[in-house]
């Protein structure tokens, strides 16, 4: 995909996390998880992101339930899109990474 | 329950030493419970039983539901600083995990400055020029210290995104 700017690495978590749907706090659990306590969403990081994503049409926020006011974040097609060419990019560099530094790793 | 209040001031470029000062109080067995105009209300704790953190941000009853959400305590809020506190027993709180997001809290910080400081130049000019009154010079001293407060902001600014070349 030439041109196509490198996601952050908390966006890159917060699309991954919503494969499935989740809510923010699941959003930062998961990422925690995934990535083995490497990664923390700090929650003001995460509104913040969590926003532009909405934004840009990449996630949506849909209601759960009326009553609770309960909310959680879904990816989109096209934010769908974003994270596959994403996980190609990054094919590209660890490829790149392992072919000159292979026998040193 | 045994609280105490104490008076202190800090500059608008001082929130890091403010929080760190906070978290010294938590550590020591007095976490915040309430905020007011330069005086902080404690409450006793478990020593390091709790994480406070403040950032500057417009009001935002979102942010607060999706804060409490995360299992973090809202204690208030004072002019536009805000302030939550989570049990360390629940885990790491910080606000801000990378360097996008900290440089957008201090533009935040800085545009807020930038509009105070322009404001009381623009009186204070207009008061100074006017022989009717003889206080322009107050608000020239409130620009003259706003400003400097957005040059500190800047500064801080302008190392994180030195930082930034290299990473996020």
């Amino acid at each position: 995909m030439p041109g196509t700017p490198a996601l952050t690495e908390a966006t890159y978590y917060i699309l991954l996390s919503l494969h499935e749907p989740r809510h923010g706090y699941g959003i930062m659990q998961q990422t925690e998880e995934l990535s083995g306590g490497r990664v923390r969403l700090a929650a003001g990081t995460l509104y913040g992101a969590l926003n532009t994503l909405c934004d840009k049409g990449w996630i949506v926020l849909r209601t759960v339930d009326e009553d609770s006011r309960r909310k959680e974040y879904l990816l989109t097609d096209k934010g769908r899109e974003i994270l596959i060419n994403e996980v190609r990019r990054l094919k590209e560099l660890a490829r790149n990474g392992e072919m000159i530094l292979g026998e040193e790793m | 329950m045994e609280r105490k209040t104490i008076n202190k001031w800090f500059w608008v470029w001082q929130f890091e030493e403010e929080e760190k000062w906070l978290n010294e109080m938590a550590s020591s067995g007095w976490v915040l419970e309430s905020v007011g105009y330069c005086r902080y209300t404690f409450v006793r704790c478990e020593p390091g039983a709790y994480t406070v953190r403040t950032e500057m941000r417009p009001y935002d009853d979102q942010y607060v539901k999706f804060m409490e959400e995360t299992g973090a305590e809202y204690i208030g809020r004072m002019m536009m600083w805000i302030y939550f506190r989570k049990k360390t027993e629940d885990g790491v709180f910080d606000l801000y995990s990378d360097i996008d997001s900290k440089i957008s809290h201090l533009d935040r910080i800085g545009k807020v400055l930038l509009a105070i400081g322009g404001a009381n130049l623009l009186i204070g000019l207009a008061n100074s020029l006017n022989p009717g009154t003889r206080f322009g010079w107050v608000n020239l001293l409130v620009a003259t210290l706003l400003m400097y407060g957005l040059g500190r902001i800047h500064g801080k600014k302008e190392a994180l995104e030195k930082e930034r070349e290299l990473h996020e």
